[in-house]
């Protein structure tokens, strides 16, 4: 069956050209089931390889497979080839099977839309280019993909194009995510430099003899890649056009969030464990801007009141985790995060669709409320998905955070209590949505009202499946028991270079159960603190967050306009670039380029119009002109 | 006695009554008469030469030239013909249709 892993990234583009080509008078039903089959395909062939991996060896899992050599110049070897090894089979296995169930969900949300055909295109080809990146052996081949998720986040955020701000958006995750392109770019360049081939094996194998642990290329290096993961996967400072990512329809929202894109940085980064693991300053980095995210995204969480906006800071807050993982180490922890955060994300979106879909569009978390009797399957699948995203037993959110939580104290306090003060803040504004959107009053205006209900089965089914894998989700990665933890032995062969670099002299001792026990009661006050607070604050007494307010209205304006920072990313680069691009229009393309053009053309016409004098139309002029060129002509043969 | 510099002399002359014909007068038909003064000036030295070089190749260049001449002013008056049906005119001074 490995054999076979070029057909998983090849079934989503199958589907991406039959309905961007063909299926023009195709009824929507089908268009949706080709797009929905083809990523469910990728999905079911990733699955049998994936039982294929499991028979093996723990040490031998991991094969290539190469289709082609796609660029041979000079030293430049490139393949167009598949790695198959633990990381990238999880890394399948999420983006295929998530993204199956979003597009399933799609069809029911996206019933009647204009562009049926072209989202589900669209969709088909974000998911192929997110398995190229994932599956791709080499770091070309996985830039492809890395252009090609950031191409389709712009045709799909800007999906609704009519829409000014739907269209900004697009050109702003486009541009922010170039930004953090630039950088991994660079740092493909330096690899290449480096190590002359871009292949996996070969950069990671010689990794330890080419690099000095700690030396300033390696640092340079892995700074420029985590720049690029910073633009992909939305950390400060690149992270602000997630928010607004938000303006494509939701399921694309739930695909940014969960399956595609965004874990792209995550998955980034954990590929190359053994670069991070030679470059200390670069981990440290990493998980600073980690932790920061986490603590800073969950911030601006909990002050705003649209329901997505909501979900797109904790988004950004949980890569901030998954990173803070990465960071002190522990790259099997924030694997399995990310793993846990595609199921509840993707949950948590497509319920907020739903609720959206009820609510006529409705956004706003202050006139919704009381919506659980209305809504049940989406309350229920909706609070299942808070539950985990919170932390609480026996969700899946519990485990991963848990296990990001538990490595960071081992590496840093500073890092634990960054974790946990924004685990505190994301249980509560998750809990504060839930209770302001299903509890409590109903503040739905009556026109709204009037429109409600529950949605179809396309929509409710893949929200149960996303509840029950967040409920049971986490059980393959179970800590303390010896060997529950499958999840972590299962990436274990891929990140032990990185483990035995890092662990480099000092033979890491075996944490106490007792200490983990601690901390897992730690984890789950943080949550239930979390829980209590906001149910104090939003059900038994509703006037509370208005009182937090009027205390301290300059830090409640200053957290709910997200720290002015993209005026300040405005002020600071877009209008200066604006600004410079316009005096370079106005003085140079004007007047240089424009001059010398029409400078050549005016010339030209005043030459011209000199000449004319002599088209007297007259032949008598003619005629003398023919006179004077013979006498010239007689009188130099005659006199020379 | 007649010597050749007299037959060049009087070609030259005509010629160049020829070339101040068709340079300064006006009317189209007598630029056309200008002309074949021209030619004919030209036949003259042509004739004079095969004389004096005893050679026929002047004398058939000769018989050449009045061909031409003939098709020429076939087709010149034809011109005048046409001009001076549009116009009503054959002054040369009035006819600049191809003028800038």
């Amino acid at each position: 069956m490995i054999d076979l892993v070029w057909l998983i990234p090849v079934f989503p583009l199958i589907g991406f050209l039959i309905n961007g080509l063909i299926a023009r008078s195709f009824p929507e039903k089908v268009i949706g089931w080709i797009g929905s089959l083809s990523v469910g395909a990728s999905f079911v062939v990733a699955v049998s390889i994936f039982l294929e991996l499991l028979e093996m060896d723990p040490a031998s899992r991991s094969a290539q497979r190469v289709v082609y050599t796609w660029i041979l110049s000079g030293d430049l070897n490139v393949s167009f080839g598949f790695l198959v090894d633990p990381l990238s089979m999880v890394m399948m296995l999420v983006v295929s099977g998530v993204g199956f169930i979003i597009h399933v969900y799609s069809i029911g949300y996206m019933h009647g839309e204009v562009g049926f055909r072209r989202y589900f295109a669209y969709l088909n080809l974000f998911v192929f280019n997110m398995l190229i990146l994932v599956s791709a052996n080499n770091f070309l081949l996985m830039f492809v993909g890395w252009e090609g998720v950031g191409l389709c986040s712009y045709l799909l955020i800007g999906y609704y194009y009519e829409k000014q701000s739907a269209s900004d958006a697009g050109k702003k995750a486009f541009v922010v995510n170039r930004v953090g392109d630039f950088g991994f770019l660079i740092g493909l360049f330096l690899i290449f430099y480096t190590f002359g081939s871009l292949n996996y094996t070969d950069v990671f194998g010689a990794a330890t003899d080419k690099l000095t642990q700690g030396g300033a290329l390696v640092t340079a290096i892995t700074l420029l890649l985590f720049v690029g993961a910073t633009g992909k996967s939305a950390q400060i400072p690149l992270y602000t056009w997630l928010p607004d990512a938000m303006e494509g329809p939701t399921p694309v929202s739930a695909l940014i969030h969960a399956a595609t894109m965004v874990t792209a940085g995550v998955y980034m980064v954990a590929r190359c464990s053994v670069l991070f693991a030679l470059a200390p300053v670069s981990l440290t980095v990493v998980a600073v801007i980690g932790g920061a995210t986490a603590f800073y995204a969950a911030t601006i969480g909990i002050t705003q009141f649209d329901i997505k906006r909501v979900l797109a800071y904790s988004t950004i807050s949980q890569l901030g985790y998954m990173f803070m993982a990465c960071g002190v180490g522990a790259f099997a922890s924030g694997i399995f995060h990310l793993m846990t955060h595609a199921f509840f994300k993707a949950l948590l979106f497509l319920a907020a669709g739903s609720v959206m879909h009820a609510m006529s569009g409705e956004l706003d978390m202050r006139k919704m409320g009381a919506l659980r009797k209305k809504l049940p399957y989406t309350y229920w699948t909706y609070l299942f998905g808070t539950l985990a995203i919170a932390g609480i037993f026996p969700f899946a959110g519990f485990f991963s955070k848990d296990e990001i939580l538990f490595y960071s104290l081992q590496r840093n306090l500073g890092f634990w209590i960054l974790g946990a003060v924004a685990a505190v803040m994301t249980s509560f504004y998750m809990f504060r949505s839930v209770f302001m959107t299903f509890w409590g009053e109903s503040r739905v205006e009556p026109e709204a009202a009037h429109h409600l209900h529950e949605s179809p089965p396309l929509m409710i089914v893949p929200l149960m499946i996303l509840a029950v894998l967040s409920l049971i989700g986490g059980a393959v990665g179970i800590p303390i028991l010896e060997g529950a933890n499958r999840f972590g032995n299962f990436l274990d062969p891929v990140f032990a270079p990185a483990q035995a670099i890092l662990s480099h002299g000092h033979h890491a001792e075996h944490p106490s159960v007792t200490l983990e026990l601690a901390l897992m009661g730690i984890s789950l006050a943080i949550a239930f603190t979390g829980l209590f607070l906001a149910r104090r604050m939003y059900i038994t007494d509703p006037d509370a967050p208005d009182r937090v307010i009027d205390k301290f209205p300059e830090v409640h304006s200053l957290v709910y306009n997200k720290y002015w920072i993209d005026e300040l990313y405005d002020f600071l680069f877009v209008n200066s670039i604006v600004n410079f691009s316009r005096f370079l229009w106005k003085a140079f393309d004007d007047a240089v380029i424009d001059g010398i053009v029409n400078g050549v053309a005016t010339v030209t016409r005043d030459f011209g119009s000199t000449l004319r004098r002599f088209q007297s139309g007259l032949v008598k002029d003619y005629a003398l002109s023919i006179l004077v060129g013979v006498l010239v002509v007689i009188g130099y043969l005659v006199l020379r | 006695m007649v010597t050749l510099q007299h037959y060049l002399v009087l070609s030259a002359i005509l010629f160049t009554v020829g070339v101040m014909g068709v340079m300064f007068r006006r009317n189209l038909i007598v630029i056309l008469m200008s002309l074949e003064l021209m030619l004919n000036a030209v036949n003259l030295t042509f004739i004079a030469f095969s004389r004096y070089l005893g050679s026929l190749e002047g004398q058939i260049f000769a018989l050449f030239v009045m061909v031409v001449a003939a098709a020429e002013v076939a087709v010149g008056l034809a011109i005048a013909v046409a001009i001076f049906r549009m116009e009503g005119t054959v002054d040369v001074n009035e006819i600049d249709l191809m003028k800038w």
